[in-house]
């Protein structure tokens, strides 16, 4: 049992560091520090960045152009990007579509498609979730059928995150109504601008369109654009997952929205003195931070079971659980820290490019948006209430 | 003991209920959301030609309730369609100071309140203030027989609508003493008063409010010079109140929502309301909306009480209000799943209403330490 890190991975660090002080621009770096949203193109900026250092496909081999990381260096990474209030990678394609393509995909696809992810030109979306098909999303019924040439395909996708920005959309699809729901879903890579395709944008509880519902009508979809064999999607589909869920604790996120709190907290005034000195509410900061300090051992201990090999499987449950939770509670405390200043709602602070005067402190201001739109986290990509099953299921054997 | 409604109240209620269902949609309050005034001038009437309005003041104001029960009615009733209209910065936050400290010629404003046609805003909170009521640091000075007002103001709720401003100023003592504070009836034209106006997450607009050098003549203080706490915390006692109460509407709104999509939501073959996963946790909503009930029924019995049977259960209610909000709100959505996290759906605006009750009138943490203070003393 070693808790420290090795001379070699310490140095590491120390490279990310410095690298992120050189090249990270401050002009990003603010926005992610007080959660304005980012343009697309100041996404597209920030991926450039990192694909000129060979470091935007952290989590993908050498051979594709990726930094061929063990999942230690993986997280080492990742928690300077947070610390440095970097953007987050967005994972559609770099962390989602492209190991999937690399241990699915056939040689054309990943020559064509993988170097596209890492020069900007294609940006992915997800196509997975549909009205009828959340947490139970074996049971979708956006259709495929295969005319030969091309499958056509009929029905609507929703939950799609930053689809807006999206040229590509990589989606599940019926193949196939007999047997097991999961024996007839296939992956099909489909282009945004085919025609019957349409998006529409989904605005959340924070007054922002981040998701979007995509439809689709009669859609001719190369037959070349299937990943893997037909109706093995589900397999593919959970392949993803896997490998989707490797940071799913957002240590970092939790890490950062800690210490922008405490900074709240110091700033904040109550009954004269800095609210983080006042004990109930210094108490209530203490309890997420000790929940925090073990959550980031657990996360560890997963991580370099993962760099010996093992592929993390109910364990990313675990995480997935207790993350959500704890980001959860620490937005929450930020919204309780600002007091009165969490009221009102300014949508336009949240925008690119606005320069209108802050209501309240600068620190306030997308404090009660961002506490709203991270009740997501336990939503998303599988809700708490299934990673439970899953753990009840394969960990416990219940 | 009697837990039911009289009949006039019982009256009160159907009416209120016939109206506001007829009268309020989701579309219609997210329209309302960018709107100039955050709320809706027709209801306001609607509202005042039902007797709304006047049910918050007493007999002797020219009203014909006033008593905690009776805010309590009302407001629950306004909460079970999260309604944005500003009756708790108009009738009983301002209204209230002017029932309780105003002159004659004052107090005149109270029928017109009822009437409808008058709105106020309660100018007390400030940058540094967060929940403490005796923090003020806004000065009034007495010169050439008027009062000068400087200072700032902040989340003004209904700043913009407001044809008076009721501002606290400090005329004596130090920021945090409750001595030294004088209430001011501050028309909203008056020179040297800016606004800066905003929308609220809860629906309703406020504003930053600033006051520069504004002159009043000597007949805008309230009650007397330097005495305005006291009648500032039973003004907030009686909002304190309202807000529970409309908490407790909009809880009740959401459990009701909530189980009903439970029931027709179907996943794996069947409507995820089987699940006993998901039973249990609304088997805990409920029993924690019950637990606030009672805490609405205990202040809303208290409020005419002593001052300090009152204040501690005004601390015990909001405290216990702010949890069960955060329960129920978090709660709700989590069992809608995605639709819960959109604006078009109409939970969104009820869990944001119910989560914001939170920052009004001190939160939980803020009224649990006052429980202290009040309970050991």
């Amino acid at each position: 049992m070693d808790l420290n890190y090795t001379t070699e991975q310490l140095a590491f660090r120390q490279e990310v560091r410095a690298f992120l002080q050189a090249n990270l621009p401050q002009s990003l770096s603010d926005k992610v520090k007080y959660g304005k949203t980012l343009t697309k193109s100041e996404h597209e900026q920030w991926h450039a960045i990192l694909h000129k250092q060979g470091w935007l496909a952290s989590n993908w081999p050498v051979q594709y152009g990726g930094t061929g990381w063990d999942s230690v260096h993986r997280h080492l990474f990742e928690e300077e990007l947070t610390r440095a209030s970097a953007p987050r990678i967005v994972p559609f394609g770099l962390a989602m579509l492209g190991p999937v393509l690399q241990e699915f995909g056939s040689d054309e696809q990943k020559e064509y498609y993988l170097p596209r992810i890492l020069n900007g030109e294609h940006w992915w979306c997800q196509g997975y979730s549909e009205p009828g098909a959340g947490s139970d999303l074996a049971s979708l019924k956006t259709t495929a059928e295969f005319d030969g040439e091309h499958y056509i395909v009929n029905g609507q996708k929703t939950w799609t995150t930053l689809g807006q920005h999206a040229n590509m959309i990589f989606c599940l699809v019926r193949t196939a109504k007999e047997g097991k729901p999961q024996e007839g879903i296939s992956f099909l890579l489909i282009d945004m601008r085919s025609e019957g395709v349409t998006l529409r944008p989904i605005v959340l509880i924070d007054g922002e369109p981040e998701v979007n519902e995509v439809f689709f009508d009669n859609v001719k979809v190369p037959a070349k654009n299937l990943v893997g064999e037909q109706n093995k999607g589900w397999t593919y589909a959970k392949y993803l997952l896997t490998h989707e869920r490797t940071n799913i604790a957002g240590v970092g996120f939790a890490v950062a929205g800690l210490a922008s709190l405490k900074r709240i907290a110091r700033t904040e005034m109550y009954k004269g003195r800095p609210l983080i000195e006042n004990p109930h509410f210094a108490a209530r900061i203490a309890r997420v931070e000790i929940d925090l300090m073990a959550m980031s051992t657990t996360n560890l201990r997963v991580i370099s079971q993962a760099a010996a090999g093992k592929a993390p499987g109910a364990e990313s449950s675990m995480l997935k659980i207790k993350g959500s939770v704890i980001r959860q509670e620490i937005n929450s405390l930020a919204r309780s820290a600002i007091g009165p200043y969490a009221m009102p709602f300014v949508s336009e602070d949240l925008d690119p490019g606005s320069n209108d005067l802050p209501i309240g402190p600068e620190h306030a201001t997308s404090v009660t948006a961002t506490y709203f739109n991270n009740r997501k986290l336990s939503i998303y990509g599988g809700s708490n209430e299934i990673q439970r099953s899953i753990i009840s299921k394969s960990l416990l054997e219940l | 003991m009697n837990f039911d409604l009289t009949d006039e109240r019982q009256m009160l209620q159907d009416s209120m209920r016939r109206y506001l269902n007829d009268s309020y949609s989701n579309e219609k309050i997210r329209s309302l959301a960018d709107s100039e005034a955050g709320f809706c001038r027709d209801n306001w009437a609607g509202l005042a030609d039902l007797g709304v309005i006047g049910a918050l003041f007493d007999e002797t104001d020219g009203g014909f309730g006033g008593a905690g029960f009776d805010i309590a009615l009302v407001f629950e009733e306004l909460g079970r369609v999260g309604a944005v209209e500003p009756l708790l910065d108009t009738a009983v936050l301002g209204g209230g100071i002017l029932a309780t400290l105003g002159t004659d010629t004052q107090k005149a404003h109270i029928e017109s309140i009822m009437e409808g046609s008058l709105q106020l805003a309660m100018a007390h909170g400030e940058p540094q203030s967060r929940y403490e009521l005796a923090r003020v640091s806004t000065r009034a000075r007495l010169v050439d027989g008027r009062y000068e007002l400087d200072g700032q103001k902040s989340v003004v709720v209904n700043a913009a609508t407001a044809d008076y401003f009721i501002v606290s100023a400090r005329t004596g003592e130090d920021t945090a003493s409750p001595k030294g504070i004088s209430l001011f009836l501050v028309p909203a034209d008056a020179q040297g008063i800016s606004l800066q106006d905003y929308p609220l997450t809860s629906g309703g607009r406020a504003a930053e409010l600033m006051l520069d050098k504004v002159e009043v003549a000597a007949t805008a203080l309230l009650g007397h010079e330097g005495e305005g706490h006291e009648a500032l915390e039973l003004a907030h006692a009686r909002a304190t109140v309202a807000i529970c109460a409309e908490a407790l509407g909009l809880m009740e709104a959401i459990r009701t929502l909530t189980t009903d999509y439970l029931k027709i939501r179907k996943q794996f073959g069947k409507p995820i309301g089987k699940f006993q996963v998901l039973q249990h946790r609304m088997a805990d909503m409920l029993i924690e909306i019950e637990q606030a009930r009672s805490a609405v029924i205990n202040l809303a019995g208290h409020v005419e009480a002593s001052r300090d049977e009152r204040e501690k259960h005004v601390s015990a209610t909001k405290n216990l209000v702010g949890m069960v909000g955060k329960l129920v709100a978090e709660e709700s959505i989590q069992l809608h799943g995605g639709i819960g996290m959109t604006e078009e759906y109409e939970l969104g605006h009820l869990a944001k209403r119910l989560i914001m009750v939170d920052h009004r009138l001190g939160d939980s943490t803020h009224h649990l330490e006052r429980f202290i203070e009040l309970a050991v003393a």
